[in-house]
């Protein structure tokens, strides 16, 4: 009993590592939907958080494309890099890296539609591997244009 | 012919002429947006050559922004390749704005795919000033008067694009 209990942590382990490693380096596609429900925010309640302009706001991070986050991205987000792509993984990492574990910390892209983002799967995944216990997903349903700019939520452009 | 019929005919000619920038006038939106006239740029596309979106006026234009790291944009390819080739004839020119970060990975894309129309490489300043490219893919229509009769954000109804592009090359 003791050698099966033993061995089942140990592929639990092995499969874990496994994880965590193939995704640092970018191997393996997360969507986003393997985000839990209750980890996403609506559009609409950050633009109310953000115009509110009291209260505390989360640490913005955009994990996903230089262009489109030059074009626009939400008034005081950071620009980290693509989630998908070990470079932008290892920027983020390091972006987090000194903040304590229960840091609100609110990860966007837009580039394209939810189900087909390959960025969000990827970050949210490894800020959990992180030990990251406040972390959430805005959830875009389209793309950031759509669902953030054309509604008139607050946005800034440049680098 | 008569002189008065001569000056009537230039007449008419330059009203229609001046049709789609007064259209674009008349219905106040903002450059890049349904209705409004293209705006034109330069670019040198992926095989060195400059190419001016302005030198296409007489040609139907899809311009398609896209990214290798865009599924549903890589999805679209091979669609857009087969009507370049299909409709190329018939006015069709399809161009490529590719929003990847990195010219390499657009060099290895085109070096494993057949694509028969221009790739160029886009940037914020070219998406702003079609409205906004904050998402891909994304398609606009350009009719041979340069004006933009489409536009898509995200996933495209294909075959009902390729009925506007069948329609637009009718009239014109």
């Amino acid at each position: 009993m003791k050698l099966l209990i033993n061995t089942i942590m140990l592929a639990s382990c092995i499969g874990t590592a496994w994880t965590v490693g193939a995704v640092a380096a970018g191997a393996v596609k997360i969507p986003a939907s393997s985000i839990p429900a209750e980890n996403l925010v609506q559009p609409a309640s950050l633009a109310a958080t953000l115009q509110a302009n009291s209260g505390p706001r989360p640490i913005i991070l955009h994990v996903g494309f230089r262009k489109l986050f030059d074009e626009a991205h939400i008034v005081a987000a950071e620009y980290v890099g693509e989630a998908d792509e070990s470079e932008g993984l290892a920027a983020l990492r390091e972006r987090v890296a000194k903040l304590p574990k229960d840091s609100a910390i609110l990860i966007y892209c837009g580039c394209c539609p939810w189900n087909k983002c390959p960025n969000m799967g990827a970050a949210f995944s490894a800020l959990q591997a992180l030990g990251f216990t406040n972390v959430k997903a805005l959830y875009i349903a389209k793309d950031f244009g759509t669902d953030w700019v054309d509604k008139g939520y607050p946005v800034s452009t440049g680098g | 012919m008569p002189p008065l019929r001569r000056a009537l005919g230039v007449a008419s000619l330059c009203a229609c002429l001046s049709m789609p920038m007064a259209a674009a006038r008349e219905t106040g939106e903002p450059a890049g947006r349904l209705n409004s006239i293209a705006p034109d740029f330069t670019r040198i596309d992926m095989s060195g050559r400059p190419l001016r979106l302005d030198q296409f006026r007489g040609r139907v234009v899809l311009l398609n922004f896209w990214a290798t790291w865009c599924g549903p944009c890589i999805e679209e390819i091979p669609v857009f390749s087969r009507w370049q080739r299909r409709y190329g004839e018939a006015r069709l020119q399809v161009i490529g704005v590719s929003m990847d970060d990195e010219e390499a990975a657009v060099k290895r894309f085109l070096a494993k795919h057949d694509v028969p129309y221009p790739v160029l490489m886009g940037d914020a300043k070219l998406g702003k000033s079609f409205g906004g490219v904050y998402g891909l893919p994304q398609s606009f229509l350009i009719d041979a008067h340069g004006r933009i009769v489409f536009r898509n954000v995200g996933d495209l109804n294909l075959e009902a694009l390729r009925l506007q592009i069948e329609g637009v090359i009718k009239i014109h």
